[in-house]
């Protein structure tokens, strides 16, 4: 369970996240919409530990991310996390782009890294990428990859920073395919997006992003059928 | 049609020097190298203001005449009475001068590589020295690489500059014979061509690498 409470975060004078509370049970997917600069991808940085915050707390299976006694590293093996830019590491091919962290992390051995790599590849449609580097892959597939390498360390969480935004139009239903599998697996997501029809298709539930406040949530039919926050209802009649 | 007094014993005395050259070059881009990876990193991970001594030392030796570094460290050390040699006293200030034009490669190699990438690999659990050796390092040294060498070949043409302290590497041996034969054109072409020899390799490896890597990009 991912428990956020009250957190405050600001960059420089700018307030970008101010009092969030947010509760996500384990296999449950939110998708977290609005606008650009209203905090959704800052929030998502916050819960790995990757952005320290100003106040308030935010606690992944009961450990405080952000105590001094908190290590990172460890926590950090079950959240995974993509983001919007791909970032392939381009001086390694995409097997070694996944086995890097059970790896190096885990300490597992090459072939055990390689069997859930392989898996993994197999899972996101790159099962026959294996020795290819990044630079000779789509965007997508780059995509897909990273979401493999996450995948690898078998995390209990996943968090999507927009992972649509930088695809090209063609690209992005063969991301949200796979997304939309591991909901069904019952992974626990949030997913920061831009996608109307994937977050009410996919989503448990709906949080809709404010100017670094979180202004409503709710189930999707509800978000999206009748929503009560008038900015709710701006912000999604701008974007259909 | 071409006469020349220089003998095979000559030419034993000319690779003896050249030997010398690739030496001091040896030891000073090592040490600069080592030097220059620490303080590179040192820059690039700390704030500004609290790497400013050491931009500051690294300035001094980037902006101070090679000559004149040799020269007074060289003096310095016989007046302390240190008693270090010429060839120790060289290689010292020589990787001292490499390390202050090494850390800016180096520090600007790491800067090169994206502060995304770098977060996604701390994401994944690794640490940030794990991120260092296994992400940024591996990506860095792709752009490190061509000035790196041109340091190299750079460094081995200025440890001609040791000779000053009475030290008998290749340019020194070139005098030498130069002021028994009175030959200096032949002799310096003769000597111009083994600084080639030992630069040409240098410079083709880097080349295979850099089309090595280009090959994944």
């Amino acid at each position: 369970m991912i428990e956020i409470e009250n957190v405050h975060k600001s960059f420089g004078a700018l307030k970008v996240l101010k009092g969030i509370d947010l509760t996500v049970a384990k296999g449950e997917v939110v998708s977290v919409i609005g606008g650009s600069g209203s905090g959704k991808s800052t929030l998502l940085t916050c819960i790995n530990g990757l952005e320290p915050i100003d106040s308030g707390r935010i606690l992944v299976d009961g450990t405080e991310v952000h105590a001094k006694s908190t290590d990172l590293n460890k926590l950090r093996r079950k959240i995974g996390i993509v983001f919007q830019q791909f970032n392939a590491f381009p001086h390694l091919t995409v097997l070694e782009n996944v086995t890097l962290a059970p790896r190096k992390v885990k300490g597992m051995s090459k072939s055990d890294a390689e069997e859930i790599a392989v898996k993994h590849l197999n899972h996101v449609g790159l099962g026959d990428k294996l020795k290819v580097y990044p630079s000779r892959l789509s965007g997508g597939q780059q995509q897909r990859m990273a979401i493999a390498r996450a995948l690898a360390m078998s995390p209990d969480y996943m968090l999507f920073d927009e992972v649509t935004s930088a695809l090209d139009p063609q690209l992005v239903g063969e991301v949200l395919d796979t997304l939309k599998l591991l909901a069904d697996e019952g992974m626990t997501m949030i997913c920061v997006t831009h996608e109307m029809g994937f977050a009410r298709d996919v989503s448990n539930r709906v949080a809709f992003f404010d100017q670094g406040v979180m202004a409503e949530i709710g189930p999707p039919e509800q978000i999206f059928g009748d929503a009560k926050n008038e900015a709710t209802r701006k912000f999604l009649s701008s974007v259909r | 049609m071409f006469e020349t007094d220089l003998s095979l014993n000559d030419l034993m005395f000319l690779a003896k020097g050249a030997g010398v050259t690739l030496a001091i070059t040896f030891f000073a881009v090592t040490g600069g190298t080592l030097m220059g990876l620490l303080f590179g990193v040192i820059r690039a991970q700390i704030k500004p203001w609290m790497a400013l001594p050491l931009t500051f030392v690294l300035d001094i030796f980037r902006s101070v005449p090679l000559l004149i570094q040799l020269i007074l460290a060289n003096a310095f050390q016989a007046i302390a009475g240190f008693g270090i040699s010429p060839f120790v006293t060289s290689c010292i200030v020589l990787a001292l001068y490499t390390s202050a034009y090494c850390t800016e490669i180096v520090r600007g190699a790491i800067e090169a590589v994206p502060m995304v990438t770098r977060r996604a690999a701390r994401s994944l659990g690794l640490t940030w020295g794990q991120d260092m050796t296994q992400i940024v390092f591996p990506m860095a040294l792709r752009v490190a690489l061509p000035s790196w060498i041109g340091l190299t070949l750079g460094v081995m043409k200025d440890s001609a500059l040791v000779l000053w302290l009475g030290i008998f590497e290749l340019l020194k041996s070139s005098q030498v014979l130069i002021t028994r034969l009175q030959e200096p054109m032949f002799i310096l072409l003769i000597t111009g061509a083994i600084y080639f020899m030992l630069s040409f390799p240098i410079a083709r490896l880097g080349g295979r690498l850099e089309r090595k890597w280009k090959e994944n990009d």
